[in-house]
């Protein structure tokens, strides 16, 4: 039990608060990677601390972290834990962020586990910890095997099998250098092979987010000057045929307030409080809110008004809107036209007022993630935490490599981490087979005496 | 009739079997070496060759622990090269031409000159065991000689059948006798075993080939030696070269013209050993890489005092007139006179599973057993199991805890965990893929990786132990130096010439090696002391590479802190009721001795190591 690790220990839904929970020797370290509060490390223990979950400079998550030092503990180690209040990405994010940064995802059952081997747990309770063992193995095996599609699957072994025909090649040209008909793998090859690699695999983290975004809704804010129609829009938006899905009480701090359905795609809107009753609320929100909201959401529409010169305040939102997924909602198309629109992009024409062209909100977005031409029925996705951490592992190996290419290491050398790539790759599908690449060797390469 | 008594008998005196005999004899026991034809011993049935890739590197091990083979090699080379010199310095190893006549010779008069062996000319057909503990052996005439401890060292002697074609007949290599019934009686005692093949080629006279129409593969101009000795016994500028050439379309016809007259392709129908993946037979290769146009082999000198040229490349159990023609389809042999003919070998071997990490059985006490007998292939398996046999053999003796080389510590220990963790389908070679920490595990620093071992067990001596320390510290004054020193742009004009950006600020030397373009000797006049070559290599490889190392020495030690989770021998997998049956088999099977050993099983997953370590603390707490 030298590694540390990590999961999350709540069920998962929309809107709850969700308990990420990390335990081993370097739970404080790790943690605190991830922590805008910095003195994690040198707090008391059973202390609570209130900060944010960061992904370099980028926030993911207002959280309070409960620091408990080994031994009074659940597992008699160090333990955090983090509770978020962001639903099932937000969680899966900080999950993710705390594998990328040294945690293992635990085992099914490991914090009892580990409670039990350091005599936290009666040992009359051995019994019903293997069988806990036992059991939750085979769900999760279960739920690997319905997490993970086909098409991944396949994607997945194909990338694995571009990789073990070059891995092979330099452990043949190792083996055996004598070979003079075997081709000498080089720099430019792996170079080739790689880019691929990236490609594929960001493509599949980027599908991996849509299949997410469709699965667990868009965190969406509207903005916008005051006056401009925010309210109006969203009465649209919400209105008699597009129905209220859920209405989550808010949580202290803003959160989903309320999710709405566009063309089947699910938008949490975010700090919407009161939206039922006073439109005067959402109306009301600033500019200096407004900048605030665009930081915690993943789509923002953008609302100004047909009928004004763009001012000031809108060119702030807009500067601090560039790099974000945003709609430029142009309220207002019943009046005569005033506004500067050609610098304006994902733009909408929309009249609230007389309920004109709102649908296109939803063609625009659809757009925007990229889901125009994926029929949700056949998205191929990956899900969870521990899947989009080591595709990530990978990319970070990929740029490991890339250095050492750059620094003219031996191509021997760049092989060891092709060939953790590869089995990194073999983890998400579940194959690690031990003799995989002799056999590849002997198929692949005529050799031997 | 009873012999004296010995404490230890070797069986067997090939590779494996003369480590052996020379470890326990040189830690002071008694020993016995038995041998079927005394001029065998160390006999190089196969390749002329010592070394290669990975292999080269365990005979580095070898030697760093106090072994024979490096030293006999080095006196009897025909030539030398550096393998993979332009890669990186984990894949480096030496590959030599060794005489087939001086190398038995040399390695027989170092037997012969050590104190505590005997050697006697004899067959093994049955071993002496009581309440299954070994007491001795039986010789074939009945004669029993007593000992505390027994070495199998029987290569592919046991039930050793010679194929050729439709034939099959019972004989061991060289037309030696084999040993009929020593694997039933293994067997007998509670022994699994697996039946294995392997096959050798033509050797072909030398003055009847035609070398014009070969590419010429000389030895390296560098010396080198397998030692850290450093005795140098040959001539760098007398090396005999090895030839290369190729198969043609016309052989490829030839063979699979007459393919069912191969043994292994319908010839014979009652094959059942199996053969090495790495060491396929030509029609093998024929078959299965169809699209080939040719395939390459190599003409390799066996001896300066014979005739026979070893056609590396063309194993085959095709039948004599074929293989004539076969041969004759070459470049450069069209008049080639075939003085021995190729052949496969079928054989005997006991199921490695059955092992202990010191090669000691599970199911006979005192029985040891190394090289071809565990299911592996080549000389140098061979012989790096049968030093650590042979030492093992002696630390029970002397009631001391077995030497077990790591994975991170020796290819000697990747070879030895893998025979007994996953067992084996096809004799065993080691190949540098298999080594998952081979950047640790390099030509360059067997000795600072082993010679500890090998001076605590008593085969490293104390002159030899002196110049390891001196070597150990001298690479740690160096690399203080290194970091110490520092040199600015005045230095610049210098810097150029070795084609490196020059410098604005200071720079420490050590900071400066870490580009890949400084040779670390082209920076020696900036140094207050003299280092030796070795050393200098070694500190340049520990600066250069130190990410990638460190990287190894991180994942290693995860690794060793599952090592060191025991699990205790009497454990009953049966009454663990939550491991899946898969699991739980091999774990029977194999009754790995850690943790770590029990996830390297194929088969063994990582919840099954949870539920193991549950019920561990739960059965053994107060323990």
């Amino acid at each position: 039990m030298h590694d540390t690790i990590a999961a999350i220990s709540t069920a998962q839904g929309v809107g709850a608060i969700s308990i990420i929970r990390v335990s081993g020797p370097e739970a404080f370290n790790i943690v605190e990677k991830i922590f805008t509060n910095k003195n994690l490390k040198t707090a008391p223990t059973h202390t609570v601390h209130y900060g944010y979950i960061i992904d370099g400079k980028e926030k993911i998550d207002e959280v309070l972290v409960s620091k408990m030092c080994a031994p009074k503990t659940f597992t008699c180690e160090d333990i955090v834990e983090i509770n978020a209040h962001g639903g099932i990405i937000t969680t899966n994010k900080i999950l993710e962020l705390l594998l990328i940064n040294g945690c293992r995802l635990a085992e099914p059952g490991e914090f009892t586990k580990r409670a039990f081997l350091n005599g936290r747990i009666d040992l009359t309770e051995a019994e019903s910890i293997m069988d806990l063992i036992e059991a939750k193995t085979e769900d999760a095996s279960k739920m690997a095997l319905n997490g993970i599609s086909g098409k991944v699957s396949n994607m997945i072994k194909d990338l694995r099998e571009d990789l073990i025909s070059i891995i092979a090649n330099i452990e043949v040209n190792i083996d055996y250098p004598e070979y003079e008909d075997i081709e000498e793998m080089t720099i430019g090859k792996i170079n080739d092979s790689l880019s691929k690699l990236k490609d594929k695999i960001n493509k599949i983290l980027k599908q991996s987010n849509t299949g997410e975004l469709l699965k667990t809704g868009i965190k969406t804010v509207i903005v916008g000057r005051p006056n401009v129609g925010k309210s109006s829009i969203l009465n649209c938006l919400v209105g008699e045929e597009k129905a209220i899905v859920t209405s989550v009480q808010g949580t202290t701090r803003d959160s989903v307030e309320a999710s709405i359905v566009i063309d089947n795609i699910i938008l949490n809107l975010i700090d919407t409080a009161g939206i039922r009753k006073t439109d005067d609320l959402v109306e009301s929100i600033g500019v200096e809110k407004s900048l605030k909201l665009i930081d915690q959401a993943d789509l923002i529409l953008f609302v100004v008004n047909y009928n004004e010169k763009l001012t000031k305040e809108d060119r702030q939102i807009i500067e601090k809107l560039k790099n974000k997924n945003y709609i430029t909602v142009i309220n207002k198309t019943d009046l005569k036209k005033q506004i500067d629109d050609e610098k304006l992009q994902n733009k909408v024409y929309v009249s609230a007022l007389k309920n004109e062209n709102v649908e296109n909100i939803g063609n625009e977005i659809k757009k925007l993630f990229n889901l125009e031409q994926i029929e949700t029925s056949d998205l191929t996705y990956l899900t969870g935490a521990r899947n989009k951490a080591i595709l990530k592992q990978v990319l970070q190996g990929i740029n490991d490599i890339n250095e050492g290419i750059k620094n003219n290491i031996a191509i021997d050398m760049l092989e060891i981490d092709l060939r953790n790539i590869w089995n990194l790759l073999g983890q998400i599908i579940g194959e690690v087979y031990e003799e995989e690449l002799l056999d590849e060797l002997f198929s692949r390469f005529c050799v031997g005496k | 009739m009873i012999f004296m008594n010995y404490e230890i008998i070797v069986v067997g005196g090939g590779h494996a079997g003369c480590e052996a005999a020379l470890a326990a004899a040189r830690k002071g026991h008694k020993t016995l070496l038995v041998t079927g034809n005394i001029n065998n011993i160390a006999d190089m049935p196969c390749n002329p060759s010592i070394g290669g890739s990975a292999k080269g590197i365990v005979v580095r091990e070898i030697d760093a622990l106090g072994g024979e083979m490096g030293r006999n090699a080095d006196k009897s080379l025909l030539q030398i090269k550096m393998l993979n010199g332009s890669k990186g310095p984990a894949v480096r190893a030496l590959r030599a031409q060794a005489d087939k006549i001086t190398y038995p010779k040399n390695m027989l008069k170092t037997l012969k000159d050590t104190d505590n062996l005997e050697i006697k000319e004899a067959l093994v057909e049955d071993l002496l065991i009581e309440n299954k503990k070994i007491k001795g052996v039986i010789l074939e005439n009945g004669t029993k000689i007593t000992s505390n401890i027994v070495i199998l060292t029987t290569g592919t002697y046991m039930k050793a059948d010679i194929l050729v074609g439709s034939t099959r007949r019972r004989e061991g290599p060289h037309g030696e006798r084999p040993s009929n019934y020593l694997s039933d009686n293994l067997a007998k005692n509670g022994f699994k075993l697996i039946r294995l093949k392997t096959g050798t080629p033509q050797r072909i006279a030398r003055d009847s080939i035609d070398f014009t129409k070969a590419k010429l593969e000389p030895g390296d101009k560098e010396i080198h030696t397998f030692s850290y000795d450093n005795k140098v016994y040959y001539d760098v500028n007398k090396q005999v070269p090895c030839h290369l050439i190729y198969t043609n379309e016309n052989t490829h016809q030839i063979i699979l013209d007459n393919l069912n007259k191969s043994s292994m392709y319908g010839g014979l129908d009652d094959i059942k050993g199996v053969g090495p993946r790495y060491c396929p037979s030509i029609e093998d290769k024929v078959v299965r890489f169809r699209d080939k146009e040719k395939h390459q082999l190599f003409l390799e000198p066996e001896s300066i005092y014979y005739d026979d040229i070893y056609l590396q490349g063309f194993s085959t159990s095709m039948p004599y007139d074929v293989q004539e023609q076969m041969v004759h389809s070459l470049p450069g042999l069209e008049n080639a006179k075939i003085l021995k003919y190729a052949y496969a070998i079928e054989y005997d071997a006991i199921y490695p599973t059955q092992l202990k990490a010191s090669l000691e059985t599970k199911v006979i006490e005192n029985l040891f057993t190394a090289g071809q007998i565990n299911g592996t292939s080549g000389y140098e398996e061979a012989a790096g199991q049968g030093l650590i046999a042979g030492i093992n053999a002696s630390l029970k003796l002397e009631g001391k805890e077995p030497l077990v080389l790591k994975r991170n510590e020796a290819y000697i220990g990747v070879l030895i965990d893998d025979l007994i963790t996953k067992g084996i389908k096809d004799p065993y070679r080691l190949l540098t893929s298999r080594a998952e920490y081979r950047l640790l595990l390099r030509h360059d620093n067997a000795d600072l990786r082993l010679s500890e071992y090998g001076h605590q067990v008593g085969l490293i001596n104390n002159e030899k132990y002196q110049i390891l320390l001196k070597k150990k510290d001298d690479i740690k004054t160096l690399l203080e130096e290194l970091k110490q020193i520092k040199i600015t742009a005045k230095e610049n004009d210098y810097l150029i010439t070795l084609n490196t950006t020059p410098l604005n600020n200071g720079i420490t030397l050590y900071d400066l090696i870490k580009r890949p373009e400084i040779d670390i000797n082209k920076i020696t006049k900036y140094l207050s002391n003299n280092y030796n070559k070795e050393v200098l290599e070694q500190v340049d490889i520990m600066i250069k590479y130190k990410g990638y190392i460190d990287k190894a020495i991180k994942e290693a030690e995860k690794m060793e802190n599952l090592e060191k989770k025991k699990i205790p021998d009497n454990i009953d997998y049966d009454k663990i009721h939550n491991l899946a049956s898969e699991a739980r088999q091999k774990l029977k099977e194999v009754r790995p001795t850690s943790l770590a050993q029990a996830l390297r099983i194929s088969g063994v997953n990582p919840a099954d190591i949870s539920i193991l370590m549950v019920y561990l603390k739960k059965e053994y707490r107060h323990e």
